[in-house]
């Protein structure tokens, strides 16, 4: 008889039984509060499978995302919590994974973190012990009961570990080198895959195409982020590596009369188009939450 | 060649404050090279000075401030001039600065940002750049180095940040693991980059006293003690 498989989260389970999983994002808030966050989560609640909560994202000063994380499960949601290799030294990286696992927090989401010189102190000392590869490798290891100098845990943690892609690379190089390291980042424990934010779809089809030929199995989610003005598409196309908004998106979103409308149906588009070949939907919707619901009724 | 930057001069009045008496030294080595020091920078200096206020007491170029025994040697004739200063303004990198600040009793202040940062250079200079790391990986990385190329020293491979190969950190700036990952398809070696490297050993970074201090250094003493 088969023994039933236990999963550690929602997320987990969602995606090793092939269901298509949602997962959202909220950014922790500038500020010793937690009704904002409440806030944005209430639009998740019934949706998001897993809610990411940022880790300083685009390197700005903001509460942490390990608190943050355990707000959510405190609350009733399952978050997915970030963590970048940009502020913290082998030592606290460890040290904040063992404190997640108490906390609750499953699911991690290994990153690198981009560079300090991009955010609202770019005086800062960047740290980089670690890159995302051995980010994941730590995780790895503690789950086998060693610190990375192989001291024994009196207790094991264990994580759902996840890692991020770009289907959108912009060079020769700059694809191959997002293949080869996604294959390491596999390699070294990643689970599930979140992708960077894609408005094109035929680019993400041919990333798919690509991972099937080199029989890489894992689920991936693909990264949406809501389109809320012409501007915002032209900043992110100018100032947000590795994102690309095509023209005819730019000219939807200029000549609506009702935004909201129209970055939902983009957003909607965009996910069934591409659903079937991929194990899920990683939403950002950077406040706009509460139009994550009407975008994932129109998803068939 | 060791690349230094002017300081603004604003900044080098505010630091010399109260101190009125100048003694002003340059090396002729890097900053001649770099057109941040060499005898007409110096005079330069020493004008803008005397108009706001300052007396120099003396000026004087040395090749190279990092030789202690020569700056002891070249400044011998010159103690009366450094004695009536209350400090010293030195053109040269951090290493000159160093080097005077050890051998004069004065407070020696930069007149220069060294910006080689990122790296030591060769004698000839040139693009690569050296951490002295105490942990080469250069032969998996297809001669690049990771950690002077790469501002994040990601040493599993290329972060997402980079836009048209460049480096999300300056647009001017080739990203670091393009540049490995063309070096290592040109010889035919892409292979090397699936190789797991775990983090590097900072401890190799910290050299002992005996390795921190050549003899070379030693004999500088012995030769201003004789």
């Amino acid at each position: 008889m088969n023994k039933q498989k236990t999963y550690l989260s929602t997320l987990e389970q969602k995606l090793a039984e092939k269901e298509f999983a949602v997962t959202c994002e909220i950014g922790p808030p500038k500020g010793a509060d937690k009704e904002e966050i409440s806030e944005a989560a209430g639009f998740l609640k019934g949706i998001a499978d897993g809610i990411n909560v940022t880790d300083l994202q685009s390197s700005v000063m903001r509460m942490g995302s390990l608190t943050t994380s355990a707000l959510l499960i405190e609350w009733g949601y399952e978050p997915v919590f970030q963590m970048t290799t940009r502020d913290r030294n082998r030592l606290m990286i460890q040290s904040e994974l063992l404190s997640a696992y108490v906390a609750g927090v499953r699911n991690v989401l290994a990153i690198t973190g981009d560079y300090t010189n991009i955010g609202d102190h770019p005086q800062a000392k960047p740290v980089y012990d670690m890159d995302s590869v051995q980010l994941l490798w730590t995780m790895q290891t503690l789950e086998q009961g060693k610190d990375l100098v192989g001291n024994d845990l009196t207790h094991k943690p264990a994580f759902y570990k996840g890692a991020v892609v770009n289907p959108g690379a912009d060079t020769e190089a700059a694809y191959e080198l997002q293949i080869l390291k996604m294959k390491k980042k596999i390699e070294m424990g990643a689970q599930f895959f979140q992708t960077q934010a894609i408005f094109d779809a035929e680019t993400f089809k041919k990333f798919m195409d690509r991972l099937e030929k080199e029989k890489i199995d894992v689920p991936v989610l693909v990264g949406i982020i809501l389109l809320k003005s012409k501007g915002m598409a032209k900043y992110m196309n100018k100032f947000v590596p590795g994102v690309f908004v095509p023209d005819n998106l730019i000219e939807k979103m200029e000549k609506t009369d009702d935004k909201a409308a129209t970055c939902i149906e983009i957003a909607a588009d965009l996910i069934n188009e591409v659903k079937s070949c991929c194990a899920g939907a990683h939403i950002q919707a950077l406040g706009w939450e509460k139009h994550i619901k009407p975008i994932m009724d129109l998803v068939q | 060649m060791i690349l230094t930057e002017s300081k603004p001069v604003e900044e080098i009045v505010e630091k010399l404050g109260k101190e009125k008496n100048i003694f002003i030294m340059g090396c002729g080595g890097c900053p001649e090279g770099a057109e941040t020091g060499g005898k007409k920078v110096l005079n330069e200096m020493k004008k803008t000075l005397e108009q706001k206020g300052f007396s120099v007491t003396g000026i004087i170029e040395i090749d190279f401030i990092c030789q202690k025994a020569l700056i002891r040697s070249r400044l011998k004739p010159r103690t009366s001039e450094i004695e009536a200063a209350d400090s010293v303004l030195v053109f040269s990198c951090g290493l000159g600065v160093q080097a005077a600040s050890e051998v004069l009793d004065k407070v020696c202040h930069p007149a220069l940002n060294t910006m080689t940062f990122g790296g030591i250079t060769g004698m000839w200079h040139g693009k690569e750049r050296c951490d002295t790391c105490g942990s080469c990986i250069l032969d998996l990385t297809g001669g690049i180095c990771p950690y002077t190329n790469c501002p994040k020293m990601l040493e599993n491979g290329a972060c997402a940040g980079q836009s048209d190969d460049k480096c999300e950190t300056d647009p001017d700036r080739d990203c670091g693991w393009v540049l490995i990952y063309k070096n290592l398809k040109r010889i035919g070696k892409l292979d090397l980059l699936e190789q797991f490297i775990e983090p590097r050993d900072y401890r190799k970074a910290l050299p002992t006293e005996k390795l921190r201090n050549s003899r070379l250094w030693a004999y500088d003493e012995e030769a201003a003690d004789e």
